[in-house]
């Protein structure tokens, strides 16, 4: 009996998740009347709009996770080493973003860096583009943080200082040469959610008027029938490469540090 | 002395960055919501809040908030159990957990799209019902653009997230109290209601809080989906911003302060429940 709920739980949800995806790539192929085709997936990919929101996009992720790993990798470090009486305080504000709708802080931005005010990075493309590259990266904060910890909890970080202190190693070398390598694993589980994140992140780019990945697809969707479609499974297939190399990598690095 | 203010030195940047782009830029918005355009104090922004237009947005958004995180959590919950504990094969938890993983961050335009090429007026099953059995859901009122079609949608990315914090929960039922409990000649359902249950309360509230936030905040997929057809509180801040459609910029502040309470009133109960459900999960 209880057998029989279970599945019957299972099937009733997989078919909710199933049928939505079915239902995309059925539809992103209609768009030759009579005969399935790919000829949606042609018409958007050869749209120069497409390439060039995709790549600022792609753009923006990455320097976004470098960003991000700039912020997070030595600050974890240093809370670990220095200040673990901070961690908490840390903690807290990495998970900020999850609890500040992003639409109320890139609000603030508009209102805080406009043309008018001390710091007028609204006002010109350069500036917009790197304001809306550090909204990224506060999105991507709790995510990247929290990889980032965990990696670190792993390791014995005193006294690897020490050693590579008392082997003449300065500030700079031993966050690059140690302890980067040592939380790799982790900053990339954290950098490929961070991806998957911005590349098709929608309010903040719309909102800072990018030319972002996100808003292109909203406007296609309100103009286009069968192209959005094609779009949502090339999304969903980003997504799905992003989080699979992520477990893959998590999978790998997980080995390595049981071995040792 | 000189140590301390070294040591400070070290997470400097991180608090410089925290400071100017998230915590200066979200008081900057709550500070607006209590100043009039001079600049001086005044409630009257959040008592321009009660504007009929205003209060039925928050009403929507709140019952679709509720009504995703519900059925998400009813849903998510029966799947995550189903697999815990309810003699399927054990190799379906890796599959669910990863595609979990994925489907909870797939969320925004992409995911309005899917949903329109699946139950807009033309889409696959809204197809497939009428040629099989002649349902036509549009004519028995369906709308996608509407509160259900958006609670569906939201669904995609709520139960995915349900399934991924409630599995550990579940995981850590103790056997030997499912066992003692027998012994004493507990049914099930007795079981169910007065172990396993009263355990999982405080994860199952605090993922409900979550998942509420989760949706309530969620701008991109609702406006994919409904362009501005459906006035929830993301959609109006957004129209807000571009174009200041209550011709007021601070009863917008006002309304991106009160959007900040809830979510913040509903991730406090989370973070308090999560402490609460950690002490039996050790």
């Amino acid at each position: 009996m209880r057998r029989v709920w279970s599945w019957a739980a299972l099937i009733v949800g997989g078919l909710y998740f199933l049928l939505p995806l079915i239902g995309t790539i059925e539809f992103s192929l209609r768009m030759r009347r009579g005969e399935y085709s790919l000829d949606a997936y042609r018409s958007v990919l050869s749209d120069p709009n497409f390439r060039a929101t995709f790549s600022y996009s792609v753009a923006m992720a990455a320097l976004t996770i470098l960003l991000g790993v700039l912020i997070v990798v030595p600050t974890a470090y240093w809370v670990r080493l220095r200040l673990p009486r901070l961690r908490p305080v840390i903690e807290f504000i990495t998970l900020l973003p999850l609890v500040i709708p992003a639409i109320v802080v890139v609000f603030g931005y508009i209102r805080l860096y406009n043309t008018s005010s001390i710091l007028p990075l609204t006002g010109t493309a350069s500036g917009t583009n790197l304001l809306l590259l550090c909204g990224y990266a506060t999105l991507a904060l709790p995510y990247m943080y929290r990889a980032v910890d965990t990696g670190l909890s792993t390791l014995d970080v005193r006294s690897l200082t020490e050693a590579a202190q008392s082997l003449g190693a300065g500030w700079a070398r031993i966050i690059v040469r140690l302890i980067l390598p040592n939380v790799l694993g982790a900053v990339m589980s954290g950098a490929f959610l961070s991806f998957a994140i911005v590349i098709g992140e929608f309010t903040m780019a719309a909102l800072l008027n990018r030319p972002a990945f996100g808003p292109y697809m909203q406007l296609l969707g309100a103009n286009r029938a069968y192209e959005p479609a094609a779009l949502a499974v090339i999304a969903f297939a980003v997504t799905w490469g992003c989080m699979g190399v992520m477990q893959l990598i998590s999978r790998l690095f997980g080995t390595r540090m049981q071995a040792k | 002395m000189r140590q301390i203010g070294w040591n400070w030195l070290g997470v400097l940047p991180f608090f410089a960055f925290a400071l100017l782009f998230l915590v200066l830029p979200t008081m900057n918005i709550v500070i607006g919501a209590f100043q009039n355009p001079q600049g001086e104090f005044t409630l009257a922004n959040l008592a321009g809040l009660a504007s009929p237009r205003i209060v039925s947005s928050f009403a929507i958004s709140i019952k679709i908030s509720l009504a995703s995180a519900l059925l998400g959590c009813l849903i998510g919950f029966a799947m995550a159990a189903a697999v815990v504990m309810g003699g399927v094969p054990g190799w379906i938890k890796g599959p669910l957990m990863t595609f979990s993983g994925v489907a909870s961050n797939f969320a925004g335009v992409p995911l309005a799209f899917a949903f329109i090429a699946t139950l807009g007026r033309v889409g696959l099953v809204t197809m497939l019902l009428r040629q099989w059995f002649g349902i036509n859901i549009y004519a028995m009122g369906f709308n996608l653009l509407s509160f259900w079609g958006l609670t569906l949608t939201y669904l995609f990315f709520q139960i995915p997230l349900m399934i991924l914090i409630i599995t550990p929960a579940l995981e850590g039922l103790k056997r030997e109290w499912r066992e003692a409990a027998e012994v004493l000649g507990a049914s099930t359902f007795q079981y169910w209601r007065m172990v396993a249950l009263p355990i999982l309360f405080p994860s199952l509230l605090g993922t409900f809080a979550l998942l509420f936030a989760n949706s309530f905040g969620a701008v991109a997929t609702a406006y994919a989906l409904t362009g501005s057809s459906l006035s929830i509180v993301p959609i109006m801040l957004f129209a807000q911003i571009r174009g200041d459609v209550l011709q007021d910029p601070h009863l917008g502040y006002a309304m991106a302060f009160g959007m900040i309470v809830v979510t913040g009133l509903a991730n406090l109960a989370y973070v308090v429940m999560r402490a609460r459900a950690e002490r039996w999960m050790q």
